[in-house]
């Protein structure tokens, strides 16, 4: 699926990440964790081929990112779902059409009956017709989740989606991931909150990566 | 349950770019504008066109023999140069102008009170050439041998620049269309680029949920191929009506008065939306496929 082998970042002749070594297998959840700035959302970033590395060897489905055109990248990206820190919604279309999105970007029929329950399963169905500025912290973080699934991608890639929601919330859409992860999808979350890794935890085999000093290191015994 | 969340009046992929009113109000009106300049571009075009066949077809069939002989030998000449006609293949008719003709050709110049028998003045034969022509040259050569003083003009000397300056009006007005349209890539293109610019949070959006360039090409060359086709038809319907209204051409095909279109010729203009449309079609898909190259 994913697998990075002694990959590197640089940007500006600095390195930012180094010796990145991993391999995301089918069913596998892994929380991503490191101090504010330790390059969370850059491996997440590599992670969709939105950078590529300066060294080392990315692959994505068996090939390797950077011998990627821009296309084969938009389709393997219909194959990976993407929860952003800031969501990343077009705020003049509808919560509904915001989720509908990767299906229409990628020429596929919408089911509306679909959309409708994954809408509710998200607890969005009431505001199915707002536009994404009505929405609160914990609804935009909602609708970004049944956005990044509505593909039924096989790895979903969740960038601190808790960050800005109270702790009721990030339970609730902590659950609705392990949910996901529970009927086979593969689940990388970045976060900082080790509070809700280690509600996690209790709850699903999950392993645990840090980002330290530029490398990642598997952290499930300090936790 | 098919559904559509973008609503029936607009394909999904029609509205995932935001409606911008300024590109859009530039759009439509520059292709207004560029339409209808290439209306009256195209409108002197085909009339120096029309211009140019008529001189060379109405020059081209007719030429004058001018005999300049003293008096005693005029009429002796004038008759050689009938007879000498009269077996010339390629004539259709031909005949001496009298006095009443050759008073009314310098009227313009000397007034109607010219005593033109006092005047020593050439004799003028006026002839008509069949389809196939004469042979000047021949001709030439029989005259000099049996009237001396009688010369061909086939109007080639003046008829030449005359036709080529027709022709050349002709090739302006198509450089003209030429120039409007491409003054008109050019503004659609920055038009394109900053209604790109101005969506490239929309874009990143895009290509994040798994857009292809083609998708996102798409939905802005569509907008920008509607916008022109609409803003030109507008353009090209005002032009077309300016154009009826100038005055007629009047019967002696006045170049001016004749600025406009006949018959079929009406229907030419009905490309330029069509024209504008494609222009847009391409510069837009070109600026935006150059601004994808550089997102990932």
């Amino acid at each position: 699926m994913i697998e990075l082998q002694d990959v590197a970042v640089g940007y500006g002749g600095s390195e930012l990440l180094a010796e990145m070594t991993l391999k995301l297998v089918p069913g596998s959840f892994h929380f991503l964790t490191g101090p504010s700035g330790a390059g969370k959302t850059t491996f997440l970033k590599l992670c969709y081929a939105e950078l590529l590395p300066s060294s080392g060897f990315m692959g994505l489905y068996g090939q390797d990112a950077r011998t990627m055109g821009r296309d084969d990248i938009a389709r393997m990206r219909q194959r990976i779902g993407v929860v952003h820190q800031d969501c990343q919604f077009l705020d003049h279309l509808s919560v509904a059409e915001n989720v509908a999105l990767p299906l229409t970007v990628s020429g596929r029929p919408i089911d509306g009956m679909e959309l409708a329950e994954l809408l509710a399963w998200v607890g969005l169905k009431a505001q199915m017709n707002a536009l994404p500025p009505q929405l609160s912290g914990g609804e935009r973080q909602r609708a970004a989740l049944a956005r990044a699934i509505i593909t039924s991608p096989e790895v979903i890639l969740a960038d601190e989606p808790t960050g800005n929601l109270d702790w009721e919330m990030s339970l609730r859409l902590l659950s609705l991931l392990m949910e996901l992860n529970k009927l086979g999808k593969t689940v990388l979350i970045a976060t900082h909150d080790l509070n809700l890794i280690r509600q996690a935890k209790a709850q699903v085999s999950a392993r645990v990566l840090r980002i330290a000093n530029r490398r990642l290191q598997l952290a499930g015994a300090d936790l | 349950m098919r559904f559509n969340p973008f609503g029936s009046e607009l394909s999904t992929a029609d509205r995932v770019v935001p409606p911008t009113g300024f590109t859009a109000n530039l759009t439509v009106l520059t292709s207004a504008a560029m339409a209808f300049l290439a209306v009256f571009a195209l409108a002197l075009s085909l009339a120096s066109g029309r211009l140019a066949d008529r001189w060379s077809e109405a020059l081209a069939r007719s030429a004058t023999i001018r005999i300049s002989a003293p008096p005693d030998q005029m009429e002796t000449q004038l008759r050689a140069v009938l007879e000498a006609l009269e077996t010339t293949p390629g004539v259709a008719s031909y005949r001496a102008m009298d006095e009443g003709e050759m008073r009314k050709l310098l009227d313009p110049w000397f007034g109607p009170d010219l005593p033109v028998d006092t005047l020593p003045l050439p004799k003028l034969v006026e002839l008509t050439e069949t389809g196939q022509g004469i042979d000047a040259e021949g001709l030439r050569l029989r005259l000099a041998a049996e009237a001396p003083g009688a010369v061909l003009d086939d109007h080639t000397r003046w008829r030449k620049p005359l036709i080529a300056a027709a022709s050349r009006l002709r090739l302006l007005g198509w450089l003209s269309l030429v120039l409007i349209g491409g003054a008109m890539a050019g503004m659609i293109t920055l038009a394109a680029q900053a209604a790109l610019a101005a969506n490239g949070q929309v874009i990143r959006t895009l290509r994040l949920v798994g857009a292809q360039d083609a998708f996102i090409a798409g939905a802005f060359v569509r907008r920008f191929t509607k916008r022109a086709g609409a803003g030109a038809a507008l353009g090209t319907a005002l032009g077309m009506a300016a154009v009826a209204a100038l005055p007629a051409a009047d019967a002696a095909g006045g170049f001016l008065t004749g600025l406009g279109f006949t018959g079929w010729g009406w229907l030419w203009p009905l490309a330029l939306p069509v024209l504008a449309a494609l222009v847009a079609f391409g510069a837009t898909r070109a600026a935006a496929l150059r601004m994808l190259r550089g997102i990932r």
